[in-house]
């Protein structure tokens, strides 16, 4: 009896192992995404934009003569889930490189896991500093963080004349690096900075934080949150009479849904972005812009959803890339291989150029901020 | 000095609805003693029954309200029938954890029918609120107040002045003796569970429009609804309609005083404080422990 127990975890192992053997028919990308809970819209766009491209790259034969396959795993928006899928994605579905977790919150959560299993991630939409600063040789980040958003912002500053600004963020890590960053470049301009409410991420009525808002001396409010809760925002500011600008960052807004849900609210409402799908023109690659929004709109995806799924599809080509650079899809060779790539990004080209302390530096690249501006229901351009 | 009327007009809308939610469950976790679990999800039925008779029906949004009250009174029902009925004189823990695999698959059924990514609804009304001297309040958010009011009365009078209501204090009370009466009681506990279920239903289906809709939306509603419940004494109305506002204001204040990184811990304090202090709740009689 005993003896036929001891049998049954053999037999589970080989099985488990032949399988691994047999899906090597396949090129695996783990993508790490909240496509449940306070994230889900931004999430679901990042896969979809993913899909894109690993459906570009096996239309073009794949990579290294292998099919290219996504293992897409819900974070349900939370760190803990976050840590967890990562760890299934590598020990289990063993992927050698990841793309996620969208959230910096999320994403810190991973990163030592990446150190745990030796395995590189490419981080598409987190803007928390700490991500590549804390010394983690496995984030690769393609995404802006909050000081190169602030740093592009301070261009402007003089011309919107701000005087003094509060902030309402998200009481995350995204949130307080940027409230953070963004307050040091305001002071450097002699800006003054005053309040700085938070709200909680599933949070829907931030009325009472808005009313506060509402009574202070500043002109200038500056939001960090994502989609779903900046139209709850700017419709509830509205209600309020809450007259004062209203500047958003993040690169996380749709402005396209802000515009078709809160409507009038919107007006007047800037937003710094990473993508301008509306002037593809405009776009550091046009051609692959105007293709990639091609291709969103035969899928019958919402158009409003490009300025969140062009970084999966930038994530994506950016890992296939290393992969085939490193010439097999082993963690440690694509780990090398992505500081060598150098590929067209919709938003710059993607050169990862080292961060953090020495020895083991992160891996950032340098793409494009916009500032947008909302007015009669359109968007338009404000050259920073 | 308008910022704080402001806060006050905030916390009389906010407080409404939590009314609401808190009345709904009193009658099932108080009165009928079911630790409900399935309260939040009803709540995100009763929105998503608004998104679909309004926006796939294209059905008017006065309209779809009642319609969404009476498909949360079905589904209360069904569930009581299904679940509830079988479990009948078993112990408060096996209910428990029955509700609480209930919440879990009915969740997952909407995320999957419907998606994670969240839905709003289209409202009648003006996007420019009404505007009173230093404060101003939207007129969806006012006529929610209004709904919501209308909605408590007529439960107190259902409850307190009718003889469903005499009915079904009496069987929670004793049910043998109800029964011996001639009362009902089979009819009597479906019918409570399926009030309770429509009023979260009517929550969900007001608030829905207020915010945005999504499959995990009812999770941080049950949760203060069992808060709000806890604060005013179980099973009694009144305590559940004063705890919404209680609730309301603490958070409103705390957020706007305090710090809105807290907003949410406010309320539970509260609540802290009233377990230690007031065990049986702010307005319950002390008989009901133990």
């Amino acid at each position: 009896m005993t003896r036929t127990f001891r049998i049954v975890p053999a037999i589970a192992l080989a099985v488990a192992l032949l399988g691994g053997a047999a899906n090597a028919q396949t090129i695996k990308i783990g993508v790490n995404e909240p496509l449940t809970g306070a994230f889900a819209a931004s999430g679901t766009y990042v896969v979809n934009g993913a899909k894109i491209a690993a459906d570009e790259i096996n239309a073009k034969g794949g990579i290294l003569g292998k099919k290219l396959e996504l293992v897409i795993e819900d974070n349900k928006s939370n760190p803990t889930e976050a840590a967890a899928v990562a760890e299934k994605l590598i020990t289990s579905d063993k992927v050698p490189i990841l793309m996620g977790a969208w959230g910096s919150s999320l994403t810190l959560a991973v990163m030592p896991k990446l150190m745990e299993y030796e395995t590189p991630m490419v981080v598409e939409t987190s803007s928390s500093g700490k991500i590549t600063t804390t010394g983690n040789p496995y984030i690769f980040r393609i995404s802006p963080p909050s000081a190169i958003e602030a740093a592009a912002f301070k261009g402007i500053v003089d011309k919107l004349e701000l005087k003094k600004v509060d902030f309402l963020i998200i009481n995350n890590d995204w949130g307080r690096g940027t409230a953070e960053d963004f307050s040091k470049m305001m002071k450097e301009k002699g800006i003054a900075v005053g309040t700085v409410e938070t709200m909680d991420q599933g949070a829907q009525d931030m009325s009472a934080q808005l009313s506060k808002l509402k009574g202070t001396d500043s002109e200038t409010i500056i939001v960090t949150t994502a989609v779903d809760q900046l139209t709850l925002i700017f419709k509830q500011a509205a209600a309020l009479g809450l007259k004062k600008r209203i500047i958003t960052t993040g690169g996380s807004q749709n402005p396209d849904q802000i515009i078709a849900q809160a409507g009038a609210a919107a007006n007047g409402t800037m937003h710094l972005t990473t993508f301008l799908p509306w002037f593809p023109e405009k776009t550091p690659n046009p051609e692959a812009t105007s293709y990639f929004i091609a291709e969103w709109k035969k899928r019958g995806y919402d158009f409003a959803g490009c300025t969140e799924s062009f970084r999966g599809y930038d994530g994506i080509r950016t890992a296939a890339a290393a992969i085939e650079k490193a010439g097999k899809a082993e963690p440690a060779a694509i780990k090398a291989a992505l500081w060598d790539i150098n590929i067209k990004g919709l938003n710059g080209d993607i050169v990862f150029r080292k961060s953090g302390p020495e020895g083991k530096e992160s891996g950032q690249s340098q793409p494009n901020v916009y500032l947008i501006e909302i007015t009669d229901g359109k968007i338009g351009m404000k050259t920073l | 000095m308008s910022e704080f009327l402001q806060h006050l007009i905030n916390m009389l809308v906010l407080g409404g609805t939590y009314a609401l939610l808190g009345i709904g469950l009193t009658l099932i976790f108080g009165i009928m003693n079911v630790v409900n679990f399935t309260h939040g999800i009803l709540y995100t039925f009763g929105a998503y029954i608004m998104f679909i008779v309004v926006h796939q029906l294209g059905v008017n949004f006065f309209l779809a309200l009642p319609l969404a009250v009476v498909a949360g009174w079905l589904l209360g029902a069904a569930i009581e029938l299904s679940l509830l009925r079988p479990l009948r004189g078993s112990d408060i823990d096996t209910t428990m954890l029955v509700m609480i695999g209930a919440w879990i698959a009915m969740q997952s059924g909407a995320l999957w029918i419907w998606g994670g990514v969240a839905k709003s609804v289209t409202t009648p009304f003006p996007e420019a609120p009404l505007v009173l001297g230093p404060v101003s309040v939207s007129w969806l958010r006012l006529f929610v107040l209004a709904a919501a009011a209308m909605l408590i009365v007529v439960t107190y009078l259902l409850i307190n002045r009718t003889k469903l209501g005499c009915a079904m204090r009496a069987t929670f009370q004793d049910q043998d003796t109800a029964s011996l009466m001639g009362v009902n009681v089979d009819l009597i506990y479906t019918s409570t569970f399926a009030i309770g279920s429509s009023l979260a239903a009517a929550a969900g289906a007001l608030l829905g429009p207020v915010y945005v809709i999504f499959p995990q939306m009812g999770d941080l509603a049950a949760v203060k609804a069992f808060a709000i419940v806890i604060l005013g004494g179980l099973g009694n109305i009144t305590g559940a309609v004063i705890g919404g506002f209680i609730l309301a204001l603490a958070e409103e204040l705390g957020a706007g005083y305090v710090s809105s990184g807290y907003r949410d811990a406010m309320g539970f304090l509260i609540i802290i404080a009233v377990l230690i202090f007031k065990p049986t709740g702010l307005f319950a009689r002390s008989e009901r422990v133990g």
